[in-house]
């Protein structure tokens, strides 16, 4: 027999309304099934089972006003193991909605209401699909597959950028396309970032879906004119007639010592851009698997690559119709402690991190973002109301970088989960420098992680 | 004088007094307090894109400016709908969210007019090109300014279209001033077909007031485009009567400068050519008069036609994906 206690919806409450049972006696209840709602003056709040069994016994009435907490309302009857406490959950809160920024300061209110001592049992992220069996591959093999893939499924997708056809990518990514395709589908461009992304918008207004490849984002900026005022906005300029289906994509970020204007993070600015969706992958399956969602997706992609990752080699789904979700994070390591967020190369780097941090004594759990737009803030605060802290990691630079986006985010939904103010861990505030050690210093560092830990920890 | 050809200079002369009316009523209605924002009107310049539009298709393309009015009536977009957007009213083609300088009609193949300087020139040429891919046989047409030619898109979307024999007529719409500067001021060489013929773009220049000669010179080009000959230029002159924008009394021009354009302006230059080839003066003036019937009516019925809902000002940025569910 296990008794379901009156939970604490703050630090600061000491009894509360049990405003309604949504489950009544003689009910089969399983683990995450909201048995009852509880009202403070505050906020109204669900209450989750944890256990599985038989509600056997219901102890107070709903209608109960002032029921203190810790109070046994209810018994439960089986289940292997069974802990005492109830998770309480807020009521289903979904992301802020513009339309009503009114609603974003009470949920926020709410939030920190509801949130600040309850035992941590975070509602379970839905598991990642099986895709089954996996082969190694690299992530330059993973994304010349993700474009194949597509172009043999659509004959409106085609790749234009400098050096796709003849040269077969000036980082080989586009390796057999134009064998493959023919000219037609596989377009080598001059070097006119402006005008043949320009002329990608005008191709998309046919209905047909380009890839554009920038041989480095660092040259994206000739064309962002097009990206942002074109690509990003049509559909909404013109009331929902048409929109863009271009996926933008190329290398970002740190390449090695080709210094300032070769190597840069433009994560941040293309995720400022309502209209855009902004994905950075790390490994070989997130490559193929969001890649491929990109080219189908109707909207404007801008999908981050990563030079130092191409050789790189990751096991990958090999069926046939494998592809990922945006917006959609994954959980590459669990942890207990602190909740390490990043993307693209730097996903690595918090790996060995967690790896130094175990050693330690330390459990990190490190998020891989996969999607910086859409961001997936429901994973980090279900990390971070288990582990209390945050650390975020980027190459790009600090101010309105995406550590700053997630770590106000953070403030805004699970703020009173808080046991330490977020760090980031970004690129020095400076251009990148050419010489090795220099370079080497701008670069989010293991040391920094870990340093960046020990203080969020307080060890 | 032909039957024919009478007919086609009445339709010119209908399409002009058409665009005429809708400018000087939405200048009108802006003056009044209706419309919120400015109004790059093409009083003067009428001709262009009436002589270049007569000789497109239904499917045909076109890419505009941020002075577009002429071209989106040209090319066939519903009066109605661009008055309400104009007025920022639901009924807009845009429902309200473009205005003046995002008016875009797809249904018609106006791709839209384009708020920077030279944005639609690389637009069209990958326009065509999509078009072509897909096995279409329509063209696309471009209109720009006199200040687009200084711009990098100028270059790169002409060498792309040159390269690839893209079936696109670029239109100059050289009205001598870019913006509040004289354009010769800040153009450098021989001009706009100097540099479309370096890159292997054939093209011409002609009186963009005279729309009888536009109308000849575009469908000549056209021909020849449609024939598979790749992308042509047409540099038309012609003259801005009004300012930069609806806020500009651009009193920085020369005193007589503007009184001495207005007696080559294109309306009454083909007026009175028809009358004087004998056409009957009655039916010019219906011709007029029901332009500007035409053009009352939808005012009225913009101003009198409801505001969007606030919901859609979060609607159509784009199809948001799958992170929207509970924190």
């Amino acid at each position: 027999m296990t008794q379901i206690l009156m939970p604490a919806l703050s630090p600061t409450m000491t009894e509360g309304k049990l405003a309604r049972w949504l489950k009544k006696q003689g009910d089969t209840i399983k683990a995450g099934d909201v048995i009852a709602e509880i009202e403070t003056d505050k906020a109204t709040m669900e209450v989750e089972a944890v256990d599985e069994g038989t509600l056997t016994s219901i102890l107070v009435p709903e209608g109960t006003e002032a029921v203190a907490v810790n109070t046994p309302i209810a018994e439960l009857n089986g289940g292997a193991g069974a802990a005492p406490a109830p998770a309480a959950r807020e009521p289903a809160a979904p992301l802020p909605k513009a339309e009503d920024h009114g609603a974003v300061a009470a949920t926020g209110a709410a939030k920190k209401e509801g949130a600040a001592s309850i035992p941590a049992q975070p509602a379970a992220a839905a598991p990642e699909k099986d895709w089954g069996p996996t082969k190694p591959i690299t992530v330059r093999e993973a994304l010349r597959d993700a474009m194949a893939a597509e172009m043999r499924a659509d004959p409106d997708v085609f790749l234009m950028g400098e050096e796709v056809a003849q040269y077969q990518g000036a980082y080989k990514i586009s390796q057999g396309l134009l064998e493959e395709f023919g000219p037609k589908r596989v377009i080598d461009m001059p070097i006119t970032e402006h005008g043949f992304t320009g002329m990608a918008v005008g191709a998309a207004f046919t209905g047909l879906k380009p890839i554009v490849e920038f041989m480095t984002f660092n040259f994206s900026m000739q064309a962002i004119d097009h990206i942002i005022n074109s690509a990003a906005k049509t559909l909404y300029m013109s009331g929902g007639q048409l929109g863009c289906p271009i996926t933008f994509r190329g290398p970002n970020g740190a390449a090695a010592r080709v210094a300032a204007q070769h190597s840069q993070e433009y994560a941040s600015w293309y995720a400022h851009i309502p209209g855009l969706k902004v994905i950075a992958p790390w490994s070989a399956a997130d490559a193929k698997g969001l890649l491929r969602a990109a080219i189908r997706d109707p909207n404007p992609v801008i999908f981050l690559e990563n030079e130092i990752l191409y050789g790189q080699t990751f096991d990958c789904p090999t069926a046939e119709d494998f592809v990922l979700p945006i917006g959609q994070a994954k959980v590459e390591r669990e942890g207990s402690d602190v909740t390490l967020v990043s993307f693209s190369i730097t996903v690595g780097l918090c790996m060995q991190a967690a790896e130094a941090l175990a050693a330690q004594g330390i459990s990190a759990e490190v998020i891989n973002l996969r999607t910086i737009r859409p961001l997936d803030i429901a994973t980090i605060a279900r990390s971070v109301r288990k582990t209390n802290r945050i650390v975020t990691v980027e190459e790009g630079w600090p101010f309105a970088g995406i550590g700053s986006e997630i770590a106000m985010q953070v403030l805004e939904h699970c703020f009173d989960d808080l046991d330490a103010p977020p760090v980031r861990v970004c690129g020095e505030d400076v251009p990148m420098p050419y010489a090795a050690n220099l370079e080497k210093l701008a670069l989010p560092r293991l040391e920094q992680v870990v340093e960046a830990v020990r203080k969020v920890t307080y060890k | 004088m032909s039957g024919d050809n009478r007919a086609r200079l009445l339709a010119l002369y209908a399409t002009m007094c058409r665009i005429r009316a809708f400018e000087e009523t939405a200048l009108a209605a802006h003056r009044a307090g209706e419309i919120p924002g400015p109004l790059h009107v093409s009083i003067g310049q009428e001709a262009v894109a009436t002589g270049v539009c007569l000789n497109l298709q239904a499917d045909d393309r076109i890419t505009s400016n941020h002075r577009g009015h002429g071209h989106a009536l040209a090319k066939g977009a519903g009066v109605a709908g661009m008055m309400e957007e104009l007025f920022g009213r639901a009924g807009g083609h845009c429902r309200g969210k473009g205005g003046s300088m995002h008016i875009a009609d797809f249904s018609v193949g106006m791709l839209g007019a384009n708020g920077v300087v030279a944005g639609g020139i690389p637009i069209a040429v990958g326009a065509a090109q999509g078009l072509r891919m897909l096995g279409s046989s329509a063209i696309v047409c471009c209109f720009f300014g006199d200040g687009a030619i200084n711009r990098g898109p100028f270059l790169e979307g002409l060498n792309w279209a040159s390269l690839y024999d893209l079936p696109v007529l670029f239109v100059c719409e050289d009205n001598g001033v870019a913006a509040f500067t004289r354009a010769e001021s800040v153009t450098a060489g021989a001009g706009v077909l100097a540099r479309a013929e370096a890159l292997g773009v054939a093209g011409v220049s002609v009186d963009g007031n005279d729309a009888a000669a536009v109308d000849d010179a575009a469908s000549r080009l056209i021909a020849e485009i449609r024939a598979g000959g790749g992308p042509r230029l047409l540099h038309a002159t012609t003259y801005r009567l009004m300012g930069h924008t609806s806020t500009d009394p651009a009193r920085w021009r020369e005193a007589g400068e503007v009184e001495a354009a207005r007696a080559h302006e294109p309306i009454l230059r083909l007026r009175a050519r028809l009358l004087a080839e004998g056409a009957a003066m009655k039916a010019l003036d219906a011709i007029e008069g029901d332009a500007w019937a035409e053009m009352s009516a939808a005012r009225s019925a913009a101003l009198a036609a409801p505001w969007p809902d606030l919901a859609t000002a979060w609607e159509d940025v784009q199809d948001i994906g799958a992170a929207q569910e509970a924190v």
